[in-house]
């Protein structure tokens, strides 16, 4: 499965990162190389296998439903690149889609 | 012409009333200064870590009993991955192949039999934090200056519902949602209100011709934030898919949202990439797997819900549709009229009460004693109306008696009624004419101008019998 | 006067314990050391000018949270972030008494096997400045070699413990997953990420590891662990020592390497150990594939919060995406890039089956052949990093050489074991690691398995320049 230069823009879109030509252009180079050496896994009939997505076997683990205090606000805004007020300030979203849900 | 059918689907998010978040102790529920309500987990610091409120968990499952679903034995969070201000760590944390709840049905009775609505799934997930559009004209989110993000929402644990595509009308489909947020307040799980954004629902929508197989093509409808504009959104969507059918055109898949004040539907600008949400099994997470005796135990703990109860009290008290339906429109007002049933006295008549005057008050049912409303109820047509609505507005009193109201009884004796009529009657000449001449209506005017003479006590069957023999 | 090369934790702990030295003399003797040795060898990314305690120094890799100093991730997207909270594992050091000297280099959110990804320059092996000291904990382990910290902490994904541990002549150990709480660690990959102790001796590192290890409950993720035990034994009567075959044989070995590691085998037999050879047959061919899978999968995910909305680099733009794509590639250096798009693309519609699915089930297969072995043995040992040191820029071209790095310390990973990397002898005059394996929550079993060799072993872990 070779990776095409739209593959790249598209996965870089995805990802929301505003690659320059020059990475655009590495990176289409290297993601074929190294996927082409992890697609090794391709190889094997695992049909049979059930996935592992942890190594852990535990499961149901779960916190009391018990309130905590919240950060004070000069700690919430602490590292904040804009504030305003007491709300943290991003530019305009544009035309774009509202949050999914 | 073709007829046309529609063929709705909804997804339903309902904010759950924990004390605290779904993966982090900060404070859940409406209000609080904004982002006074957040942590390291909540606002995505570097190296935060989700741990799951158990009881979340809890009502999910309970939740899922009352919609009939198969509760899984084992579940999955999954990340779903998107970038908008609101999400801070790029992932929503949902569920995907592997929910809590499955394939459950939810059975909304009506006059003419039960419509069967079945549940694809029931899971659990974290809300978004609020953001707000700041500047430019009209505050909408085309043209805004900048936005400002509140996380004190974000986290909060939502249930989210998805039907199958069973609905086939706009009404119904209303009718649907109100009898599953009355279900969702009876267990006590969510407030479940669209004005404050606690219930939210998207439909989705196509037509097709009646007896036509398969399915067309879908649109995602969402903004709509009472039962009415969801009904008023789908109705307007299905009258464009029509059109555009019918003109030759095609409908395309698209997210939508409702205008209230042009009753139109328009297409939400979408970014391009936004199809794809990278699902991948929750790392930081471990899977769920309710054990049984607490699926069991939760179980024992779901209540008789509206819809059951509806079809109980027709059967039970032999009351018509209509009546059962209004008397379901909360437990509380069920459970008063049970408790009036229970002393023996008419059920139609208890219902009919309850139903009109007793609703009309607006006090609250679950303030009344059952008996003593019941006495009253008893002695309706012995008391005097304006003495039985003041009984009624302070039967939530804790030392309310109907006693006291029994004394007041309507004057039914001929002898002292009949100068009252034969002076009204004098007095009005020009209606007795009229009401000679045809026109009947005019008997309850005749009526009410006893009943003030009287100041109400008077009884309304033996005055309208003296009526009509002194206009004979 | 205080050798801070050759002084171990535990030595350091008796002599506060005696009254011998205060926490401000040692401290004092590791500052000292840190402004003879750092400037060349770029250890530590912060200092710190003492946080009230007077226990034994530490220095913590900078992907640790500490509450009130800089944690960067080797990134420049955290150049100026500092956390308001402690990730447990610097509250747990805290709450021991320990005190802080600094944050240590790291290559870049983790991800690299040199140091060389780091935003703030490359660190250097003590043994030999021309050369890399690993990664991508590079800084905590040329930090405890070069005698800047008595111990530290690292993180192990795919190795980032074991592997420079094994570079410096350090003793490393990368715990069982779930043993070591992730809160306040900056993510790579949650599933595999593992913090643990870089130390000069076994017993130092059981020590460390005793403070740190334990449930917490603001991570899911761990679990109750078995109490430490420090080891005592000097011999392994009755320890079935198994040999995988190809994590001993697999293709890059340096003859060098190969040899110090049979050297350490045949010392398990003197010491009384039942050696055997065993097969991983999968495991390690499609260890590290499985591995370049997932954890850019989650890496992937992980970095989404980098959008400069409540911490961090922020790019100024026109729109919000805008904003958020220019502060990413801004800030973001070339390995981090690769990583999101190489995992983005692996959990793309269309490839997740094949790619991220696949992997997953390899991840069963690799568990299951640890397994097996496991039944016949109680440890396994191979090299830990095929080659020695390598010089600074030898495989910068390179990313895939660069992932050959970790092939024989990922498979163990992926089957959330723990493992021991302990120095076993020298080639070319640089340290060579030896990889101990075991079951997971074997870790006292490590720990005397590792102390035993150790003292048969008698590396001098003072690199020699040094001496
Ligand atoms: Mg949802
Ligand atoms: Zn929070």
């Amino acid at each position: 499965m070779a990776i095409s230069r739209e593959d790249v823009l598209h996965v870089a879109a995805l990802a929301q990162l505003e690659l320059s030509e020059d990475e655009i252009v590495r990176l289409t180079e290297q993601l074929n190389d190294i996927l082409a050496a992890v697609g090794k896994v391709s190889e094997l009939d695992l049909s049979d296998v059930p996935p592992t997505s942890h190594p852990l076997s535990v499961v149901n683990v779960f916190r009391p439903d018990v309130a905590r205090p919240s950060l004070p606000l000069d700690d919430a805004f602490a590292n904040a690149p804009e504030r305003d007020g007491d709300l943290f300030r991003v530019p305009p979203t544009g035309a774009a889609e509202e949050s999914v849900g | 012409m073709p007829e046309w059918e529609a063929v709705i689907g909804l997804e339903i998010h309902t904010q759950l009333k924990t004390r605290t978040k779904m993966f982090c102790s900060c404070e859940a529920g409406f209000g609080g200064e904004p982002n006074t309500r957040t942590c390291p987990v909540c606002l995505a610091f570097p190296g935060a870590l989700p741990v799951p409120n158990e009881t979340a968990v809890e009502w999910t499952i309970k939740l899922g009993h009352a919609l009939n679903c198969r509760v899984a034995e084992h579940a999955v969070f999954h990340r779903k991955n998107y970038f908008y201000p609101d999400n801070p760590k790029g992932y929503q944390i949902s569920q995907y192949d592997e929910p809590l709840c499955i394939e459950g049905s939810f059975v909304v009775p009506g006059p003419d039999g039960d419509s069967e609505v079945r549940i694809v799934r029931a899971h659990l997930e974290e809300d978004a934090a609020k953001t707000i559009h700041v500047g430019g004209a009209t505050g909408r989110i085309v043209g805004s200056a900048h936005s400002n993000v509140d996380f004190n929402r974000g986290g909060t644990p939502l249930v989210e519902i998805v039907t199958q595509p069973d609905l086939r009308s706009a009404e119904q489909a209303k009718r649907f949602l109100q009898l599953l947020r009355q279900t969702i307040v009876e267990l006590g799980v969510s407030d479940a209100e669209m004005e404050k954004g606690t219930l939210r629902a998207d439909a989705n929508i196509s037509v097709r011709e009646v007896g036509e197989a398969g399915y067309r093509t879908r649109t995602e409808l969402k903004n709509m934030n009472s039962f009415n504009h969801i009904a008023r959104g789908i109705d307007a969507e299905i009258r464009r898919q029509i059109e555009t059918w019918e003109s030759g055109g095609e409908v395309v898949q698209e997210t939508l949202d409702y205008e209230v004040k042009s009753d139109t539907v328009t297409p939400r600008r979408r970014k391009e990439e936004a199809d794809d949400y990278l699902y991948f099994p929750e790392p930081d997470l471990v899977p769920l797997k309710p054990p049984a005796d607490l699926v069991e135990r939760l179980r024992t703990e779901v209540p008789e819900l509206p819809g059951a109860r509806i079809r109980r009290f027709e059967k039970e008290y032999e009351l018509p549709y209509y009546d059962a339906e209004v008397l379901n429109g909360s437990a509380a007002l069920a459970a008063l009229y049970e408790q009036v049933a229970l002393e023996g006295i008419d059920a139609k008549a208890a219902s009919n009460v309850l139903m009109n005057d007793f609703v009309a008050t607006g006090v609250d049912p679950a303030a009344v004693d059952g008996a003593e409303l019941a006495k009253l109820i008893a002695a309706r047509a012995t008391i005097p109306r304006e003495s039985f609505t003041r009984a009624l507005i302070e039967s939530g009193d804790p030392d309310f008696r109907a006693e006291t109201y029994l004394g007041d009884t309507l004057v039914a004796d001929t002898a002292e009624l009949e100068p009252l009529v034969e002076r009204v009657l004098a007095d009005n000449p020009g209606q007795v004419a009229a009401y000679k001449g045809g026109k009947d209506g005019l008997l309850g005017f005749f009526v009410g101008q006893v009943m003030k003479e009287t100041q109400g006590k008077a009884d309304p069957k033996v005055v309208n019998e003296l009526l009509r023999a002194k206009l004979a | 006067m205080i050798d801070t090369l050759r002084l171990t934790a535990g030595e350091a702990r008796a002599l506060l314990e005696r009254g011998d030295v205060s926490g401000a003399e040692l401290r004092a003797a590791y500052r000292k050391a840190i402004e003879t040795r750092n400037e060349e060898l770029n250890c530590f990314l912060t200092l710190v000018d003492g946080d009230g305690n007077d226990g034994v120094p530490i220095a913590l890799k900078d992907v640790i949270s500490t509450k009130g100093v800089r944690t960067t991730a080797g990134s420049k997207i955290l150049e100026d972030y500092v956390p308001v909270f402690d990730s447990t594992v610097a509250d747990r050091c805290k709450a021991a008494g320990l005190q802080l000297l600094g944050k240590t280099n790291t290559d870049e959110f983790a991800m690299g096997s040199s140091t060389e990804n780091s935003a703030y320059g490359p660190s250097r092996n003590p043994w030999d400045p021309t050369r890399v000291p690993g990664g991508s904990g590079g800084g905590s382990a040329a930090a405890v070699s070069a005698g800047l910290a008595p111990w530290a902490l690292g993180s192990d994904t795919g190795g980032s413990i074991k592997q420079p541990s094994a570079l410096c002549g350090n003793v490393g150990l990368r715990p069982t997953y779930g043993t070591v709480s992730r809160y306040g660690i900056v993510a790579f990959a949650s599933s595999l990420d593992q913090v643990g102790p870089v130390t000069k001796n076994v017993r130092d590192n059981a020590l460390l590891y005793g403070i740190i290890s334990g449930r917490d409950d603001c991570d899911s993720t761990t679990v109750e662990v078995p109490p430490v035990e420090l080891p005592e034994a000097e011999d392994l009567k009755g320890l079935r020592v198994g040999v995988p075959k190809e994590l001993n044989e697999a293709e890059g070995i340096a003859p060098g390497v190969a040899e110090a590691v049979h050297r350490a085998i045949d010392l398990c037999t003197e010491l009384g150990a039942e050696v055997g050879e065993c097969e991983l047959p999968r495991s390690v061919e499609y260890g590290l594939p499985c591995y370049y899978l997932i954890a850019p999968a989650e890496a992937s995910s992980n970095l989404a919060r980098y959008d400069g909305v409540r911490y961090g680099l922020r790019v100024p733009a026109e729109n919000y995406y805008e904003m958020v794509a220019r502060t990413r590639d801004a800030g973001f250096g070339d390995e981090p890039k690769r990583r999101i798009m190489l995992g983005t693309y692996a959990l793309s519609a269309g490839y997740y089956e094949a790619y991220y699915g696949q992997a997953q089930k390899v991840r069963t297969v690799i568990a299951r052949e640890f397994d097996a072995a496991f039944e016949r043995f109680d440890v396994l040992v191979s090299p830990t990093s095929p080659t020695v040191a390598f010089k600074i820029g030898e495989k910068a071209e390179s990313p895939l050489a660069m992932y050959l790095t970790d092939v024989l310390t990922i498979p163990p990973n992926m089957a959330g074991l723990p493992g021991l990397s302990i120095p076993c002898g020298l080639s070319e005059g640089l340290p060579v690691g030896l990889q101990l394996i075991g079951p997971q929550f074997s870790e006292n079993m490590l720990f005397r398995t590792g102390h035993a060799l150790e003292r048969a072993i008698g590396f001098d872990t003072v690199p020699e320049r040094l001496r």
